[in-house]
């Protein structure tokens, strides 16, 4: 009954998003009143969503094994936070809590949403509508989520259970994230696409733009963060990033929608960047469809093994060409009645934000390249290859470092025209940043260039982020401001992280008998044996290691899990963290002469990396908080005095 | 802006979901294929198990037209259901023959009375000797050998119903 409620409240938000969708149109043409009640669906689609996703979670809390879904990927054994998590781990159940956040996003801007016209609000509600009756037809045909089961197959294979790599905390949370940042961008794709229909692009719609690429922008950062930590300790093969296309379909939306965070910033403040806005606006969104098509098709191979079927990927193709193919077009035929604002010059905050837009398309550009060239090649010449680490590092590396001196610089720069000698108030920095490389020079003579440049450029940036605070009343500087300075001080701490861990891991392989001794940097490993063990829904060998390095001694238990429902055995990395980086320790399998294959790696200061990724976000927290509280207090009846408005 | 500028994005889209629809047309090959395919059969001779058929070598199979050999046990479950695919290719006017892996006679002759008889010849292979030389890793394991004795095909796991006009066009190709 649950399931076909389910099923039943899908069909009901299709139908409220057909609607809502033919109800805009002659709203935005002003042939009928019907803004209200455009609203109003709006809001009760986003409901049925939430009741339709709300079905799916209770069938997998409750392992109802009649459901087909429930069936292919719980089993009654499950932890009960993975099966909850289950719902999502699977291609329909995730696509559900796409088209979920979806309409609830479109229901939040019906309902909070007022600095554009009524009219442009009204086209982007229409446009929002149009996303979703795509996906709902993709759910409703070519992935039904609630499906029973069908018995014969079942009786064959048996119900399985969640992929043991996907038994993870980490689980629970990097997917859902990673979705409220792609679909959060659909907001601001689909108010460039009611901008450019009624050509209201302007400084107001810049502000409504704002908080929903922010917000957005927050989540992509937290989700891509924290799923590159889970691939680091999960997959056990000591790598923060790999280039994997999935990990890349990620990237490639965040790079879309930090360029557009800026320009939204210069269209907002100056109203300049009108086409170039409207354009990354439609292109970060375009990226996160891009990025679902490249994992849920199977055109690429990955790490990221998902259900595949032709039948989807064409469906999902479609989709993209459709709605991208459209919003391109509108783009070509408005873009010149967008008349650009006021000129700037050379030197100016603009054309800062102007370069950094450029270096951060390119480097998209890169990344876009790198993940599909495979595919082009082999459609012309019939090879196949794969592009890895060393072209992305060695093409998008420098440009990235590049970048990141221009963040230290950037935010120096006034509106329109510089007057200030910025160069000398970055002298400190820069000799900060000459210092750092000077003691890399002494002390690691033969480091490769781009770990070096790095450490380099992340002193210089760690020093220059704050300046912008220098010289300001630091209570009544707007938090937007200190949430910059945070998100460009974490960028230099996630850049030493990089750069540490390229520079300074030291890694040790090797086949130990028990008692034996392995040295890995500064670290003595003892190998004490390793011993069985069982957890609630696999068995276990677990090794014991103890470490030292001088003072005190810390234990580690590497385990390999062996799961039989699947079957699969996976890698539990044991890892300790010190103030100055990680031990990562892994075992292998036994070898034929009883020795135990063992992976060891010290990676001074790679937690910076992660933590400079949580410092990005929370920077972006803070902004949409201020510019929450400044629009939370613009919206109150009482006019503020006119010196208040000046600092605040 | 520039009527160029303003269709780039557009003209780009359309490279990219001309390159992805082909992807999708063309999927990709994930079949793992045998070493052995283009290699002549590995030298063999394996006596006879079953009273009355006569055990197999390999100048057996090259025998100047093609033949199917199928690797097989009397205790594999799925070598049962596949009996009655090779029984239909045996009608069909296909020679098939066997390597019975680690089998006893009785079991064998047992098996083959219940189940019927496609073989034209068996070979005993009591420690998976030839097995292991063919590169099969377990049973049922199917070789299309032709003319000449050169291993033209390799099928891994019991051949279905559905999967002989494909066994039977290879067949074809090998002569």
């Amino acid at each position: 009954m649950i399931a076909e409620a389910g099923l039943a409240a899908l069909w009901l938000a299709a139908g409220l998003a057909a609607l809502q969708l033919l109800l805009s149109v002659p709203t935005v043409r002003g042939t009928i009143d019907g803004a209200a009640t455009v609203r109003a669906v709006a809001v009760v689609q986003g409901l049925f969503t939430l009741i339709a996703f709300t079905m799916l979670l209770t069938v997998f809390a409750r392992t109802d094994l009649s459901v087909a879904l429930v069936a292919d990927n719980s089993n009654v054994a499950q932890p009960f936070i993975y099966k909850i998590a289950g719902a999502w781990g699977n291609h329909e159940g995730s696509m559900l809590l796409w088209v979920t956040v979806l309409a609830v996003a479109g229901a939040a801007f019906a309902l909070l949403s007022h600095r554009t016209s009524e009219a442009t609000r009204i086209a982007a509600l229409g446009a929002q509508a149009a996303l979703a009756l795509g996906f709902y037809a993709f759910l409703l045909i070519a992935s039904n989520p609630f499906a029973r089961v069908d018995l014969a197959t079942m009786l064959i294979t048996g119900p399985t259970g969640l992929n043991p790599l996907l038994q993870d905390p980490g689980l629970a949370f990097h997917p859902p994230t990673l979705y409220l940042g792609y679909v959060g961008l659909s907001i601001a794709f689909s108010l460039a696409v009611g901008a450019l229909i009624t050509t209201e692009v302007d400084s107001r719609l810049a502000r409504a733009m704002r908080p929903w690429v922010l917000g957005a922008w927050i989540l992509l950062t937290l989700g891509i963060t924290a799923g590159s930590y889970w691939a680091y300790y999960e997959l056990g093969w000591g790598g923060f990033w790999f280039w994997d296309p999935v990990e890349n379909a990620s990237l490639m939306p965040w790079l879309a929608a930090t360029a557009l965070l800026h320009s939204v910033n210069v269209l907002a403040a100056r109203a300049a960047l009108k086409a170039w806005t409207m354009m990354l606006a439609v292109l970060a969104f375009s990226m996160s469809m891009v990025g679902t098509f490249l994992v849920r098709s199977g055109v690429l191979t990955s790490v990221h093994a998902f259900a595949i079927d032709p039948e989807r990927g064409t469906f999902l193709l479609a989709l993209l060409a459709i709605y991208v193919g459209a919003a391109f077009t509108l783009f070509a035929i408005r873009a010149p009645r967008l008349r650009e604002g006021a000129p700037f010059e050379l030197v100016s905050r603009e054309s800062g934000l102007v370069v950094n837009n450029l270096l951060l398309s390119v480097i998209l550009g890169i990344v876009f390249l790198g993940t599909l060239y495979p595919l082009f090649v082999e459609a012309i010449s019939g090879e196949k290859l794969s592009v890895g680490a060393p072209y992305f590092n060695s093409v998008a590396g420098p440009l990235a470092l590049f970048l990141a001196v221009l963040v230290g610089v950037g935010p120096l720069l006034s509106w329109r025209r510089e007057r200030r000698p910025v160069l000398k108030r970055l002298t400190v920095p820069a000799l900060l940043g000459v210092t750092a490389l000077v003691i890399t020079l002494a002390l690691a003579p033969t480091l490769a260039l781009l770990p070096r440049l790095g450490l380099t450029i992340a002193m210089f940036l760690a020093a220059a982020s704050p300046l912008p605070l220098i010289g300001r009343n630091v209570l009544r500087t707007p938090l937007a401001t200190w949430g910059m300075v945070v998100s460009h001080f974490g960028i230099a701490v996630a850049l030493a992280g990089m750069a540490a861990n390229g520079a300074f891991t030291s890694e040790r392989l090797a086949v130990a008998r028990p008692g034996e001794q392995l040295g890995v940097g500064p670290w003595t490993v003892a190998f004490g044996g390793v011993m069985p063990a069982a957890g609630k829904n696999f068995t276990s060998m677990e090794a014991e290691l103890r470490a030292s390095r001088g003072e005190g001694v810390v234990a580690l238990r590497p385990e390999t899990h062996y799961f039989s429902d699947p079957v699969m055995e996976t890698n539990e990395a044991a890892i300790r963290t010190f103030w100055d980086g990680q031990l990562y320790t892994v075992v292998g399998r036994q070898d034929p002469s009883g020795g135990w294959q063992l992976r060891l790696w010290w990676k001074p200061f790679v937690t910076l990396i992660w933590a400079g990724g949580a410092l990005i976000a929370i920077g972006g927290a803070l902004a949409l908080l201020g510019r929450a509280l400044r629009g939370w207090r613009a919206g109150r009846p009482r006019p503020e005095p006119d010196w208040r408005r000046r600092y605040i | 802006m520039s009527r160029v500028l303003r269709f780039a994005p557009l003209a780009i889209l359309v490279l990219l979901i001309a390159g992805l629809v082909w992807r999708l047309a063309t999927p990709v090959d994930t079949d793992v294929h045998s070493r052995l395919e283009g290699q002549p059969v590995p030298a063999f001779a394996l006596p006879a198990i079953v009273p009355g058929k006569p055990g197999l070598s390999s100048t057996d199979l090259a025998s100047g037209r093609p033949r199917l050999l199928n690797v097989f046990a009397s205790w594999c479950v799925p070598c049962v259901t596949e009996v009655g695919v090779l029984r239909q290719l045996q009608a069909r006017g296909i020679t098939v023959d066997g390597v019975a892996v680690r089998d006893r006679a009785p079991d064998l002759s047992a098996f083959l009375a219940r189940n019927g008889d496609p073989y034209e010849r068996i070979g005993s292979d009591p420690e998976s000797r030839v097995q292991i030389d063919l590169g099969s890793s377990g049973v049922p394991e199917s070789f299309v050998v032709d003319g000449r004795g050169i291993i033209r095909y390799q099928h891994i796991g019991p051949i279905e119903a559905s999967e002989v006009p494909m066994i039977l066009a290879e067949l074809e190709k090998a002569k």
